[in-house]
């Protein structure tokens, strides 16, 4: 019985296609699981991050400057359980001696938090105009899930906007770098020879250049006049300027034992033109590990960024990304008071982690004949 | 062995001259030359510019003259040792980098060091223990130290320092030796404040390094010739480091091409973050106030450490690893 199941699963392994071998190899990896799953559950809320902020990015509430992070509830000053989540008003002190505010739980006034609620109306996509939030209070009552900062701006909205920026800028850069990547290294690893060296130099001597130093010269040469917009492209190709050269070693590599093999011979002698073979035979069968190394090198992206507007050399306000939202925790003393602020450096950590442990399983998912 | 090593260096030259031009490019990329920026920030304070003066400047940069003239006079000026003039800190770039550049390489070197004296250990370890509790944690450890961006990592340790010991870990000396003379206690001071940042620009490396180095030995484990060595009745420690380790170490050493441009990139943004006096910070005060000149020469003069290093590096695996020694 168990060997007649046995053969039957190695059966089911012979048959199956090279796609079916990676997913199942894939799905073995329960980190890259997780990883794919915090990933996909950070993009979605960044794409609908207007929606699912309860605030604007630049609205103040003057009356909570530094404001720590409610705390939501479901169990209330007797220990009665509500099945609707709700938060406490704080009550407002001043300390006149060491001039600090505190913010304390006031029990006697309770906020429900609403979902679908009517807020403050925004442009979604910058395409239309719309005032459905996901969740709220009802005023006078605030909710700030993360706390505000010096200007009383609610947190949790401006890092959801900022999740958006930072996470595409690494989407935006690893394309540019992807196409530059194939490109030079489809060039170098197809033809060999003169060019495979003169490529090879260059990008040789572009990851000898340290990486920050090289970054921080060129995007505070861009022009302080530019908009938001443009700056967000230089600053994406400033990046993509490194990230091709890894991706260019990879198919230079792959391409290189590829064209030894037995198929690209029979193409050849088909009459195919160089071009589709590089396209229609060379890159499907690295595709695999093209997408691991995509996915290994988006974090240094964003880290990158993060790095960059940090300085106060990338991403500048009104615009907001994790580098940006760091900028107020460089004080160290404000922190210590304030630890919310160090809230995006948490979201970069966790989304690098998930980039990595996503693209390991892609890897081991990558060859699935290799044990 | 010579030839190699000859090869390596004119391969460097090369890079350096390349460097150059990208430098330069660096220097010219934002409107205006740098000596109208110059009168701007003069006429800003209120003072008048002599005709006589802006003309010697004219005459001594060539700025008269077109682009590639210009490019040779600052080519040739730095061969002699003059870097141009820094109007930020209003004195010549070699005066702004001498001091800091003895600083970088000190944190560049002791950073190297601490990765290499960490990551391959743990590595033997880790993969001479697969699967025990201790792989697990070295692996979850480095898997976060490498998500970890080195300016938060500083920010993390700063606030740390300063929450439980009320002590600030900025800066390389200690107040009272900061302006005082080389001694054996300044130097011990030195020592005293230079772990924090080596810590923190040595993680990045290490977590990468442990993992290579993990890899590697798992692979060499589990071949012939270590069965072999076993077999002989050898030491389970002898057979480990003679053989196996020896192998699996070169890709770590043959790397530090790579390992060493991280680590001056790292370099320079923790130092910004924790306003340690050494290149790094130089440069974002250059790159803030568009005192491009002073910029783009420090870029160029990281990027020739990095690459000296490189040689360097180059040179001694020479000396480690047989097989290039003996290479044509």
């Amino acid at each position: 019985m168990s060997s007649s199941r046995s053969s039957s699963e190695e059966e089911r392994v012979y048959i199956a296609s090279q796609w079916q071998l990676m997913r199942r190899k894939f799905f073995k990896h329960k980190l890259a699981i997780l990883g794919m799953i915090v990933l996909a559950f950070l993009y979605g809320v960044s794409i609908f991050c207007e929606f699912f902020s309860p605030y604007g990015t630049l609205e103040r509430h003057q009356e909570y400057l530094y404001c720590k992070p409610h705390k939501v509830r479901f169990f209330d000053e007797q220990g009665k359980f509500h099945m609707r989540p709700f938060v406490y008003a704080y009550r407002k002190e001043f300390d006149q001696e060491t001039w600090i505010t505190t913010y304390t739980e006031d029990t006697s006034r309770k906020y429900d938090i609403r979902f679908f609620v009517r807020g403050g109306t925004y442009k979604f996509w910058s395409l239309f105009e719309a005032d459905i939030r996901f969740f709220g209070v009802e005023e006078p009552g605030k909710i700030f899930l993360f706390g505000t900062d010096k200007l009383g701006r609610d947190l949790f909205s401006r890092n959801l906007h900022a999740t958006r920026i930072s996470l595409s800028i690494g989407l935006v850069g690893i394309m540019v770098s992807f196409v530059l990547g194939c490109i030079f290294g489809g060039i170098s690893g197809y033809y060999g020879g003169k060019i495979d060296t003169i490529i090879q130099r260059i990008i040789e001597f572009i990851l000898s250049i340290p990486t920050i130093p090289l970054w921080m010269a060129l995007s505070a040469a861009l022009p302080v006049e530019w908009p938001p917009v443009k700056v967000y492209f230089g600053i994406t190709i400033i990046l993509s300027l490194r990230g091709w050269c890894g991706l260019a070693r990879v198919v230079r590599g792959k391409l290189l034992e590829l064209r030894e093999e037995d198929f690209v011979m029979a193409a050849k002698i088909t009459g195919l033109r160089e071009r589709s073979i590089i396209a229609r035979h060379l890159l499907p069968s690295f595709a695999s590990y093209l997408i691991v190394n995509i996915t290994l090198a988006v974090p240094h992206m964003i880290l990158g960024e993060t790095s960059l507007s940090f300085l106060g050399l990338g991403l500048r306000s009104p615009v907001v990304s994790w580098g940006t939202l760091m900028q107020d925790a460089q004080n160290v003393r404000s922190v210590v008071m304030h630890p919310w602020l160090l809230i995006p450096g948490l979201l970069v950590i966790v989304t690098t982690l998930a980039y990595n442990f996503l693209g390991d399983g892609l890897r081991d998912a990558a060859d699935p004949y290799k044990q | 062995m010579l030839n190699y090593i000859f090869r390596r260096t004119i391969y460097i030259l090369i890079s350096l001259l390349v460097m150059t031009v990208l430098a330069f490019v660096i220097i010219q990329l934002p409107p205006g030359d740098y000596l109208s920026v110059y009168i701007m920030q003069l006429q800003a304070r209120g003072e008048i510019v002599e005709k006589a003066v802006l003309e010697a400047l004219k005459q001594e940069y060539g700025l008269d003259k077109p682009m590639y003239v210009q490019y040779f006079k600052w080519v040739w000026n730095m061969l002699h040792g003059d870097f141009g003039r820094s109007w930020g800190f209003s004195m010549p770039v070699s005066k702004v980098i001498a001091g800091r550049l003895s600083m970088t390489v000190v944190l560049s070197v002791f950073s190297l060091l601490f990765t290499y004296a960490l990551a391959i250990p743990i590595g033997i370890y880790s993969a001479t223990h697969q699967y025990s509790m201790a792989d697990y944690v070295f692996t979850a450890v480095g898997f976060v130290g490498l998500a970890t961006p080195n300016f938060l990592l500083a920010l993390i340790l700063m606030i740390f320092f300063f929450k439980f010991f009320g002590l600030s870990v900025s800066g390389l000396f200690s107040a009272q030796y900061a302006m005082a003379p080389w001694s054996f206690a300044k130097v011990l001071d030195l020592i005293n404040h230079l772990w924090v940042p080596v810590i923190v620009i040595g993680t990045a490396g290490t977590c990468s390094l442990i993992r290579v180095m993990r890899g590697c030995l798992l692979d060499e484990l589990h071949k012939q010739y270590v069965i072999t060595a076993r077999a002989k009745g050898l030491v389970e420690r002898t057979v480990l480091f003679k053989y196996p380790v020896r192998v699996s170490i070169n890709p770590i050493i043959s790397t530090v091409g790579w390992t060493l441009p991280n680590i001056v990139s790292g370099a320079t943004i923790t130092s910004i973050v924790l306003s340690l006096p050494t290149v790094g910070a130089a440069l974002l005060r250059a790159l803030v106030t568009q005192d491009m000149f002073l910029a783009g020469s420090l870029v160029m003069i990281l990027s020739f450490l990095t690459m000296l290093g490189t040689l360097i590096s180059d040179i001694l695996l020479v000396l480690v690893d047989p097989r290039i020694r003996y290479e044509k």
